[in-house]
């Protein structure tokens, strides 16, 4: 790497304008003055360049030096990334507690994997072998439930000359390589990858799988695809961020990255305190184990903000490569575009709408798009995934601004939020007539292995919840006793769709997670007691009286039910009182002659 | 000036260019970016300043203080270091100007170390996530909304509502349950008007909390610029009374609208690009290093919870300033103009208003083992009954269901009983609680299904009295 070295001449905010860096290119890291603030070339005129500085630049003055490092922001991959919690930058914030104590400190440079910490690394590869870029030379048990696959590094391939079993440090070498043209390169558990550039891979496989994430609205109506995109837009207060910690808790990723971008301190301290508690339904593991955290809160320099997105997803593709599947979780992307436009604005481009900078749908796209299935690199074709979930904010809740719009454009899923459900109380508030998902048609054949008549359940529920919501319109204005029978059905039914099925607590020990099977069984007990009551709403039963069964309204209490018998029990408790009912009405139908 | 270290620098007298509160001064030397400047007028007043942007020799500095006045004859002196105030355990019970400077008749402070006022950011892994219950004897926030240590709830106003007394009775009752710990109110305001300070001064006062207390000044007269350093040398003292002596500070911040205006008027100065509204892109981020200096630090004793009041420009929600203020703190209350005209006292509206920390605060061990379900059940029974009061408007409430006319009824009484009381009165939870149940003892078992079985049969008062 070549140093070059270059004078402070302008200092606004996060922009710093340096003279001298002769050979600078754009999005090459620098150090900036004498307290070697880290930044990033964002622009170059002449001999002037233009530097984003990511810590506060107070106290900076003119005449200071510069130096670039001649290479790209870097993220560090390598065993001890699991259960650790990084700023937008990859320094451990633990470490940096500490080290500077409980008030963040600037300037500090801190390498993001401990380099004190001995692995223990088994080889998967021995000497003559032949490989090549992405194979998996050795694996480091990383976590009970992480193996953490060490690969040759992209663009490498040769013969493995010597490899080590045993205890190795981040830095150690554990294999030497010897390259088509004879070079010996040695091999580290370490590997870098600049943060702005998609990692490779063979090919995109088509996505036809779920990301399950145990919450019914979702998986059942608006599923996500492992390797797909999804978006979270939702004013505040409408319960966005318990909604992507619901998903970041239960998804049935391998990895889990959360990206808290821009975001509040108290919430990421909250998961931090709650997540290593939490047990994995399927493993029993802690999930902890499976999770990484980038906590750029919303009080830290706001161009740090840009990079812990691009850090979140480049760590992603790297456990991707390994053959994952990895969820990331970004809450949120509207303080990313914010950032952007931050930094947009003191190079004095011109803006586009809002202030945002014209790029902005560029960006947002980019992105989303190093979302995917794929066929990894190296000879055993693995397959895995990365699939990005992205909180928006809309400023004032209005989904028409430009983050929420542009974004909208590019996802495969859009769980759209609403405040009125959220005053409610309807958690998630997820509004089924606003959000959409591309993916029901690739994942019909996970679901149908489970119910066969899984889609027409969906779709039925569906109609029937957006018939209802047209009556309500109308019951608003006449009263819903002035509604045939017929439609105070579809109201009696959606109302038990809505709070039995779409509304589902986050702090109830059995409802916080429900599983594919019951979320299937759930919706056809509820489909059936609809088809039942139609035909008892036929021979003139009042709708009254179908609510006033107790074996209904249990209906509503049925998702707190673990087991799955116990729901088949219910369903027969319903169907005995209705038949109860219709005799009554047909003895009664008889007795007038009709 | 007591925000300056005694360090004498170059006096300049090259002030090229003054445009509103900011000054462009050339020929300058070894100039830090957002150091402090001393400014002095031509005709002796002196006031302060920060660098907002340094070019070379060139810098422009933005003056907080009186912006009449300024001129190119305005002498400049850079102090080579960042704003910082002293700190020491005699500043509570003081008063002080939106500058530092003393209102009291008492000198000027003298600190064990000074602290700078601009950046102060808790590492997220350093933070104690709050979970105290803090008993406010407001019902509806309470029962509601409870507020816990260490989070930051914003009251969302408009003119003429009660928010002052609500947040005089919050600072005069909170406590926490089962403790006697240090206690401390820092009181920030900001373009507030005499008589709402006067109304401050004299509740602090008759309880005691004066001497407990430090208040920083901005009133509707003040240098608007003053606005945004009051909050974070307000803020600077908080974290020092509850990090380095253990105290439990509640900051009052009144009015956020003021801080936002002077924020924007600033932007406007220096000509950059709006966001919405005229307010700056930047709001967000700058309104978040307020309100993140809120909360508790693992192994500290002490805490800081915070209420910022805010009047709604129009009584508009989705408005950049309660908006981006909605996204940053742990919820809100939201007072209606409504329930105020119909008498309710505390007019918090208990629908859109919500407390996001309110679920590790309470519950078994800490408040009851029914409190979050009974919180639960009030709001989605009064959001029923408002929709009945909606639809008896349009329909009649002859036409009403049985069942809606009984959620009316429930609403009504809601409001009458348990959003409404005194402002003296002290309601304990448990007493809020009862209420709350003898509430919802008017609507039919079958439907508190956000109340657990047990919990139905433990605290209905069907069930008790039996």
């Amino acid at each position: 790497m070549s140093q070059q070295v270059g004078v402070i001449k302008r200092i606004n905010g996060s922009l710093v304008v340096a003279e001298g860096l002769r050979g600078a290119r754009t999005g090459d890291a620098v150090y900036i003055g004498e307290l070697k603030l880290i930044g990033e070339v964002v622009r170059i005129s002449g001999d002037l360049v233009a530097l984003q500085c990511y810590e506060d630049t107070s106290g900076l003055r003119p005449g200071e030096p510069v130096i670039g490092t001649g290479a790209p922001l870097m993220a560090e991959l390598g065993p001890g990334l699991i259960g650790e919690i990084f700023d937008g930058l990859e320094r451990s914030e633990i470490e940096l507690w500490k080290l500077t104590g409980p008030f963040i400190r600037r300037g500090v440079r801190l390498a993001p994997l401990r380099r004190d910490r001995r692995w223990r690394f088994e080889p998967r590869a021995k000497p003559g072998d032949e490989v090549e870029e992405g194979d998996v030379i050795g694996v480091v048990q990383e976590s009970s439930v992480v193996e953490h696959r060490i690969l040759v590094p992209v663009g490498l391939q040769g013969v493995i000359e010597s490899i080590e079993e045993g205890s190795f440090t981040v830095d150690d070498t554990v294999a030497v390589l010897v390259t088509p043209d004879g070079g010996r390169v040695p091999l580290k558990l370490i590997q870098y990858w600049p943060v702005r550039v998609p990692r490779p891979y063979r090919e995109r496989v088509p996505i036809d799988r779920p990301l399950i994430t145990g919450q019914r609205v979702i998986d059942t109506f608006f599923p996500v695809a492992k390797g797909g995109t999804a978006a979270i837009p939702g004013g505040f207060g409408s319960g966005k961020t318990i909604t992507l910690q619901q998903i970041a808790k239960w998804s049935d990723a391998d990895i889990v990255i959360y990206v808290g971008c821009g975001e509040r301190g108290n919430e990421m301290a909250d998961i931090l305190t709650h997540f290593p508690e939490l047990e994995d339904p399927r493993t029993g593991k802690k999930l902890i184990e499976r999770a990484i955290f980038i906590a750029n809160v919303s009080n830290l320099p706001v161009a740090a903000r840009e990079a812990s997105v691009y850090m979140g997803v480049t760590i992603a593709e790297y456990f991707r490569d390994q053959g994952y599947d990895v969820a990331v979780i970004i809450d949120s992307t509207s303080r990313w575009a914010e950032a952007l436009r931050d930094i947009s604005g003191r190079l004095e481009e011109i803006p586009a709408e809002e202030g945002y900078p014209a790029y902005l749908g560029e960006r947002i796209a980019e992105l989303y798009e190093r979302a995917g299935r794929v066929v990894t690199l190296g000879r055993d074709k693995r397959i895995g995934s990365v699939t990005i979930m992205g909180a928006v904010s809309p400023p004032g809740g209005d989904f028409s601004e430009p983050v929420t719009s542009t974004t909208m454009r590019f996802v495969g899923a859009l769980w759209a939020l609403d405040t009125e459900l959220a005053y409610r109380r309807h958690f998630p508030a997820i509004n089924w007539l606003r959000s959409f998902t591309r993916y029901v048609e690739v994942l019909e054949e996970f679901w149908v292995k489970l119910d066969p008549q899984w889609k027409t359940y969906r779709e039925r529920a569906l109609a029937i919840l957006e018939e209802a919501s047209r009556l309500e319109e109308i019951a608003r204005v006449i009263g819903e006793k002035a509604l045939p029978n017929d439609q105070r059905l579809i109201l009696l039914t959606a109302e038990i769709i809505r709070e039995g099925f779409l509304v589902q607590n986050a702090y109830h020990k059995v409802d916080t997670y429900c599983p594919p099977e019951r979320q299937v069984k759930l919706l056809k007990v509820m489909i059936g007691f609809h088809d039942l009551a139609s035909e008892l709403v036929k021979l003139g039963v009042p709708v009254d009286r179908i609510r006033s069964l107790r074996s209904v309204m249990e209906l509503l209490r049925l998702k707190e039910k673990e087991g799955l018998e116990e729901m088949d029990a219910a369903y027969e408790r319903v169907r005995e009182d209705l038949e109860r009912l219709r005799m009554e009405y047909e003895a009664a139908g008889v007795m007038r002659g009709t | 000036m007591s925000l300056a270290r005694e360090k004498a620098g170059p006096i300049y007298r090259t002030v090229r260019e003054v445009r509103g509160p900011l000054l462009v001064v050339e020929g300058v030397k070894g100039v830090r970016y957002n150091e402090l400047v001393e400014v002095k007028l031509a005709d002796g007043t002196e006031i302060i300043g920060t660098v907002l942007d340094v070019y070379e020799d060139r810098a422009v500095v933005q003056v907080f203080g009186q912006t009449e006045g300024l001129s190119l004859d305005t002498a400049v002196r850079f102090t080579g270091d960042v704003m910082r105030i002293p700190l020491s355990e005699d500043l509570v019970g003081r008063i002080f100007s939106g500058s530092f400077r003393p209102l009291d008749g008492l000198p000027e402070p003298i600190g064990y170390e000074r602290r700078e006022i601009f950046v102060s950011v808790i590492n997220p892994a350093a933070r104690e996530p709050p979970s105290e219950f803090m008993q406010t004897g407001i019902s509806v926030i309470d029962g509601m909304n409870a507020l816990v240590r260490g989070q930051k709830l914003p009251i969302f106003s408009e003119a003429g509502l009660p928010h002052n007394v609500m947040a005089a009775q919050i600072a005069r009752q909170s406590t926490v349950l089962g403790s006697e710990e240090e206690f401390a109110v820092v009181f920030c305001a900001m373009g507030i008007k005499h008589e709402e300070y006067e109304y401050f001064r004299r509740e602090f006062e008759r309880t005691g909390a004066l001497d407990r207390a430090v208040m920083i000044l901005n009133l509707a007269d003040d240098p608007i610029i003053e606005r945004i350093i009051a909050p974070r040398i307000a803020l600077t003292i908080a974290e020092y009374l509850a990090f380095d002596l253990d105290m439990h500070v509640l900051a009052i911040l009144t009015d956020m609208t003021g801080y936002c205006e002077a924020l924007r008027s600033i932007s406007i100065a220096r000509e950059e690009v709006p966001a919405r509204k005229g307010y700056p892109g930047y709001m967000y981020s700058d309104l978040a290093s307020i309100y993140e200096r809120a909360g508790k630090i693992k192994g500290k004793k002490g805490s800081i919870t915070m209420m910022p009041i805010l009047t709604m420009p129009g009584g508009d929600i989705t408005h950049p300033i309660p908006d981006l203020t909605g996204y940053i703190t742990e919820g809100q209350l939201i007072l209606s103009r409504e329930l105020h005209g119909k008498g309710i006292y505390p007019p918090v509206n208990p629908l859109p208003s919500l407390s996001r920390l309110m679920k590790d605060g309470v519950g078994p061990g800490r408040t009851r083992e029914d409190h979050m379900e009974v919180a639960n059940q009030l709001y989605m029974a009064y959001a029923e009954g408002v929709r009945a009061r909606d639809l008896a408007r349009i329909i009649g409430e002859l036409s009403l269901s049985d069942r809606e006319r009984r959620y009316l009824r429930f609403a009504e009484e809601f409001e009458r009983r348990f959003i409404n009381q005194g402002i003296y009165e002290n309601r304990p939870i448990e007493r809020t609680l009862e209420i709350a149940w003898e509430l919802l003892a008017m609507l039919p078992e079958d439907e508190l299904v956000r109340i657990s079985e047990e919990n139905i049969r433990k605290y209905h008062p069907k069930y008790r009295s039996a």
